[in-house]
């Protein structure tokens, strides 16, 4: 059946409403396009790295999520889905167990590209059936918009506040969709929220349906730490595409697709214009950092065109 | 019939890990532990049990397994030492506040600083308020025993559990035990069937919330509460143990404390060295004993106290140093444990065996003649003690 936003969307929910994120953030959007993903007849358990998800979705005693749901601690969400996962197999191989259950964990960035990840390359390289999910924001958005590894070069985070020595951050982003699929695991893909949800939704379907360790990588925007208005939300995750700036593509099997070549690539101050934190690039003097991200952003841009050719 | 065998303390527990046949175990190596999921891996390469091995990447993942498994409905077990279990110290914490009943074998090793590789108590007493069930074991015959208990007592309480043996001396120190017949073993430690798990059929299950203020007290004192209902528990389950062997644990041993003057309280397998002091010293008319505690988690403070009262003065021996200023965590606790008493000994602190420093029968001998000229002179003098330090200046 061909792919319909209205068919999906008449799915049953199984992230609910009432959980406490901020309006206009990415986070909610990832967990219930990837769930939705899930066939009717399948149980899961959700696993989730302590995050701004974690502490505004499973507050004592209500959840928003309809499954079986874990939370640990920070570091180790990829490891507790790997005992989950492993307890399921020699649960239903002694008899105990006889649904089907799929395990689906997510992450921030701060939980996936920094403290996490150790824990999700021993997960990945043991090859447990499970899907990583990392929800990237670029900062540590839950302790107050701190750097992270997944933050772009020139960002104003709290630790690396612009200031009349300092640009924002120094060092570019961390590209964790390539060292994961350094793993050689057998799916791993790059998405976010771009027009009939397609993408995202076809992605995490094949992820969840995969067999073996599965990644996908997530831009999810946050407007408190991105500082963009809460409705932009979709407009935003248009120009990191549309820009190049977050290319959407997968690697199956160790063949890279891109999924998306926009028509006419964007210059990257359109995506940066819209967002307070890079709001010193367009003063007067710091051409040279505007300048700077776009010869990065194409430098990266050609380096994956030529992995899929 | 129980069988007769010559097992290292790694040895013993692994095979009553075979015997238990846990649905999970995530495991890393570490010295002096690495041995027990070495050869647990050699039991599953050859079919001799049927769980799922995890060789995680760090022990932080080991316990991080354990906790998923545990919650998911597993029975799930592990092994670590020193650093192994620092790395785990965050999770403690949170596997006892889920209060998910994982069993873990403990090979006692200093904690680091300077490396270290033998034995003391430093690793598992420094993790002494993170919720989890301890039990020490002075023998391989006693780990065994303490390990296949374990296992119950822990989802009876619904609290996970240490058991503790003393890295290398009987770790790797082979020693005759009796073993249970595998099918024993099996019916005693039964089926696991917890009531919720991640994994039921009928009834989805979310564990690790968030607990905002108005919950969080009321969780912490229910794990309180699982710790002090634990008494009864341990109780029970040794005296099912002892149905099944002839073999009878309590919370500790009093070795000839009936008519003692003065006595040694003391953790794992220097009471060894301790029992042959007090049989020399006895020989010659000196009326000694010792307490060696099995259980310090649930410390077992009442009945402690009434053992330690039966002498006029007590030596409390700490294998591990607690840089409080006021003496390692054991005579703490247990000195603590006297002070409702109307009649109470004279109890100072000794600390020994640091790293793997010996303890010798000549040792013990100082320590019990320093305790009859404290009922001499009336007077404990400095509570806070050392054994065998070699700087001069102390």
């Amino acid at each position: 059946m061909a792919y319909s936003l209205k068919n999906e969307l008449a799915k049953k929910e199984r992230f609910m409403g009432g959980h406490r994120l901020c309006a206009g953030c990415g986070a909610g959007v990832a967990v219930r396009s990837v769930l939705r993903e899930l066939d009717p007849e399948d149980k899961a358990v959700i696993t989730n790295a302590t995050s701004c998800l974690e502490v505004s979705s499973f507050i004592y005693p209500y959840t928003a999520y309809t499954d079986s749901y874990i939370h640990t601690a920070f570091e180790n969400a990829a490891a507790t889905c790997s005992g989950v996962e492993t307890a399921y197999r020699a649960l239903k191989k002694r008899g105990k167990v006889k649904d089907n259950f799929k395990f689906i964990t997510f992450g921030g960035d701060g939980g996936t590209y920094d403290i996490g990840l150790q824990s999700l390359s021993g997960a990945m390289e043991r090859g447990h059936d499970m899907v990583y999910v990392c929800y990237d924001n670029e900062a540590y958005m839950n302790t107050g918009i701190q750097r992270s590894s997944a933050t772009p070069r020139f960002a104003d985070a709290t630790t690396t506040p612009v200031g009349s020595c300092s640009p924002g951050k120094t060092q570019n982003k961390k590209n964790l969709t390539e060292i994961i699929a350094a793993h050689h695991i057998p799916y791993a893909a790059q998405t976010t929220f771009i027009g009939n949800f397609k993408d995202i939704s076809e992605k995490a379907h094949k992820a969840i349906y995969t067999e073996g360790p599965c990644f996908l990588n997530v831009l999810s925007p946050c407007p408190r730490g991105w500082r963009y208005d809460a409705a932009d939300l979709e407009e935003i995750c248009r120009l990191a595409v549309d820009t190049c700036v977050w290319p959407l593509y997968e690697i199956e099997d160790g063949v890279w697709k891109v999924n998306y070549v926009p028509k006419r690539k964007l210059p990257v101050a359109d995506f940066l214009r819209k967002q307070g934190r890079f709001a010193h690039m367009f003063k007067e003097g710091n051409e040279w950092m505007i300048q700077e991200a776009q010869d990065w952003v194409d430098a990266q841009w050609e380096s994956l065109l030529a992995k899929a050719e | 019939m129980a069988i007769r065998e010559r097992l290292s303390g790694n040895e013993a527990v692994a095979t009553a890990m075979r015997q238990i046949d846990p649905d999970v175990m995530g495991a890393f190596p570490i010295t002096p532990s690495t041995e027990i999921p070495q050869y647990f891996s050699d039991f599953i390469a050859n079919g001799k049990v049927h769980t799922e091995f995890i060789p995680v990447e760090s022990e932080h993942s080991a316990m991080s397994t354990c906790m998923g498994a545990s919650a998911a409905g597993a029975r799930a077990v592990t092994a670590t030492s020193s650093a192994g279990l620092a790395f785990m110290y965050e999770l403690l914490w949170v596997s006892a506040s889920m209060r998910l009943p994982i069993t873990m074998a403990v090979v006692n090793r200093a904690l680091t600083g300077p490396i270290n590789i033998n034995n003391d108590h430093s690793d598992s007493m420094g993790a002494r308020d993170s919720g989890w069930m301890q039990i020490y074991a002075e023998t391989n015959q006693e780990v065994y025993d303490n390990f296949i208990q374990a296992v119950l007592i822990a989802e009876a309480c619904r609290l996970p559990i240490m058991v503790c043996q003393d890295g290398f001396i009987t770790s790797h120190g082979v020693s005759n035990i009796d073993l249970i017949e595998d099918e024993k073993v099996k019916a005693f430690v039964g089926e696991y069937e917890p009531e919720n798990y991640l994994l039921k059929h009928d009834n989805p299950l979310a564990v690790g919330p968030y607990g905002v203020s108005p919950y969080y007290m009321e969780i912490k004192r229910a794990q309180a509460q699982a710790m002090k209902d634990a008494m009864p528990v341990i109780r029970d389950v040794a005296n099912k143990f002892y149905d099944m062997t002839g073999r009878q644990y309590g919370f500790f041993e009093e070795y000839k404390m009936d008519d003692a003057d003065v006595a040694l309280v003391v953790i794992g397998s220097s009471a060894g060295t301790g029992k042959e002091a007090v049989d020399r010293l006895r020989s010659e008319g000196q009326k000694v004993g010792l307490i060696k505690l099995r259980v310090f988690r649930p410390f077992p403070r009442i009945p402690l106290a009434e053992a330690m009262c039966k002498v006029k003065a007590v030596a409390i021996m700490d294998k591990a140093e607690g840089f409080s200023n006021s003496g390692g965590p054991l005579f703490n606790e247990a000195r603590n444990s006297l002070y409702d008493l109307p009649d109470k000994p004279y109890a100072v602190n000794y600390i020994y065996g640091l790293g793997g420093r010996d303890i010798t029968v000549e040792d013990f001998y100082d320590i019990y003649r320093d305790l009859y000229v404290i009922c001499e002179n009336d007077d404990p003098g400095d509570v806070y003690r050392y054994v065998g330090v070699r700087d001069s200046r102390y």
